[in-house]
């Protein structure tokens, strides 16, 4: 974290290896959250792996391999260090989501997500050999050059498309989304922490600075393909998480519809100005990464209890654990975007790149986006309502006892939701970056 | 043009790989399936580095096999575990979770 703070308090950007690697404000605000991010996870993480018989070394060194990747993905503007990077925080989830090893359901979180994985990042490298072969370098300021020389053709598109892929998948964007809910459930509760919010923000990372700093110059390759995922994943994500009985596949399926919101600045970023939804998308993964974070501790801390993460069993909490019950609320809130709490700000801005932009495309989908807000809602509210007015299941009337890491975890991100929620200049001010040098063409 | 075969070899191995994914049934023929759609993404490298006469496509390769190699160690690690665990050799056997 020091090193992080000193590099940002200097100001200025150092490029290595030929413009390879380069740390300047994106790459830091990122390597700032992705400690942050990871910090959290291992005081979610303690006590659940010290309580369940796990190995423990090993756990933590593999998150930490994982957390590495994260740092240099952000860093990195050249394919084949974006491409190390990628595997780099992949390949030790894949064993994390296997971690508990006695149980099918674990083993089957670890195989599908092992399978979509090898076989989406094959076709990510497929697509990037293209990309090499048609602009001659793997260096991403030269393939904006190739980008913007007008006509790419039929393979330069398909080439693009191929790539895009690779990281959709990454961050579970439909309909590259089926081992996520599967996933999700099956892991250990705070990997799944650790899957939708590092993972998927370093997936997200990738996206950025290939499309903004590589594929800008010809959004008509990328722009539909983006519209269409965003549509796809709100839509999907929150209508199936509608009909969820586990509070964790239903977190797993609305983790899928706040990528789709993630993704709604990619879509409309050539209409309008780019630094607008480039900050947006920034803000957005920020925001999301802490509530979500939040949320995954407060069903970490009573699923303690309660051995399952059903919605019933869920019910009548206030009555005898009232501050997690109040907690969790709130985090559920902040997803659903109520203000206040830090989610409305990222829908605020996710909303003012839609109208910034302002063709009917980008009309069309702010409306998408208002109507799955409504839908989320619903399934949001309804656990709170089970916690709230429900009467306790098991007669049980003793407080959940909340582990000092836990309670540290849940304390930390909610001043995070409740400061960012009150005082959103603060993000603002972070992700106030300037957009990489390429610019949207046509 | 040379490279156009060189290509479509790669295509012709990269969709016999993915057509292997989704048909095998088998855990350790889809890894092999998987290593196939790699084996022609390198020599879609290596072709095009040739073309353009830049060392980069074989780095990239290179890059390619190792970290291949580090995925399907993971990936057998995986098989042995549903195996001995499960008795289950079939990846798509593994269905607990639903919806």
């Amino acid at each position: 974290m020091v090193p992080i703070l000193t590099l940002a308090a200097d100001g200025t950007d150092r490029v290595m290896l030929g413009g390879a690697y380069v740390v300047d404000d994106f790459a830091l605000v990122f390597k700032g959250f992705f400690l942050l991010a990871s910090y959290v996870t291992i005081l979610m993480s303690m006590d659940y792996i010290a309580d369940g018989d796990y190995k423990e070394a090993e756990f933590y060194f593999l998150m930490l391999i994982s957390v590495v990747g994260m740092m240099v993905m952000s860093s990195s503007r050249e394919l084949i260090t974006i491409f190390v990077a990628l595997e780099t925080i992949s390949i030790p989830t894949y064993l994390l989501a296997g971690w508990r090893k006695h149980d099918e359901r674990s083993s089957e979180a670890s195989v599908k997500y092992f399978l979509y994985g090898a076989l989406s990042s094959a076709v990510m490298l497929y697509g990037m050999s293209f990309v090499y072969g048609l602009s001659g370098s793997t260096l991403l300021a030269d393939i904006s050059v190739w980008a913007g020389n007008g006509d790419i053709g039929v393979i330069g598109t398909l080439a693009i498309l191929l790539t895009l892929v690779g990281f959709a998948f990454k961050i579970s964007a439909v309909p590259f989304h089926f081992w996520a809910p599967d996933t999700y459930e099956g892991a250990p509760t705070p990997v799944t922490a650790f899957l939708s919010v590092s993972s998927k923000a370093g997936g997200f990372v990738g996206m950025i600075v290939l499309v903004y700093a590589a594929f800008a110059p010809d959004p008509a390759a990328w722009q539909t393909f983006m519209w269409v995922i965003a549509a796809a994943s709100m839509t999907v994500g929150n209508v199936v998480a509608l009909r969820q009985k586990n509070v964790v596949r239903m977190l797993a399926y609305s983790s899928i519809a706040q990528a789709g919101y993630m993704l709604v600045p990619f879509a409309v970023a050539p209409d309008g100005d780019t630094a607008v939804a480039f900050q947006a998308t920034i803000v957005y993964i920020l925001i999301y990464g802490i509530m979500n974070l939040g949320a995954f501790a407060c069903v970490i801390a009573i699923a303690r209890r309660t051995r399952s993460a059903n919605i019933e069993s869920f019910s009548g909490l206030f009555y005898t654990s009232p501050t997690l019950t109040v907690a969790l609320t709130a985090f559920l809130f902040s997803l659903a975007g109520i203000p206040v709490l830090a989610g409305w700000y990222g829908k605020f801005v996710v909303f003012a790149s839609v109208l910034d932009a302002g063709n009917t495309w980008a009309i069309v989908l702010g409306v998408v986006v208002a109507v799955n807000s409504v839908i989320a809602f619903f399934y949001y509210g309804n656990v709170c309502r089970v916690m709230w007015f429900h009467k306790p299941v098991d007669g049980d009337a003793h407080p959940i006892r909340v582990p000092a890491a836990l309670r540290l975890g849940i304390a930390l991100t909610m001043i995070g939701t409740l400061v960012v929620g009150a005082f959103p200049q603060l993000v603002a001010h972070v992700s106030d970056l300037a957009p990489f040098a390429p610019t949207f063409g046509g | 043009m040379q490279i156009i075969q060189f290509l479509i070899l790669a295509a012709f191995l990269f969709c016999v790989g993915v057509y292997g994914v989704i048909v095998r049934k088998n855990s350790v023929l889809v890894l092999m399936s998987i290593e196939l759609m790699l084996a022609g993404v390198n020599l879609n490298f290596l072709a095009f580095s040739a073309m353009l006469n830049d060392t980069a496509g074989q780095i990239f390769a290179l890059f390619v096999i190792a970290i291949a190699a580090a995925e399907v160690g993971v990936g057998l690690a995986l098989v042995i575990l549903i195996f001995r665990g499960f008795g289950v050799s079939d990846f798509n056997e593994l269905d607990e979770m639903k919806g």
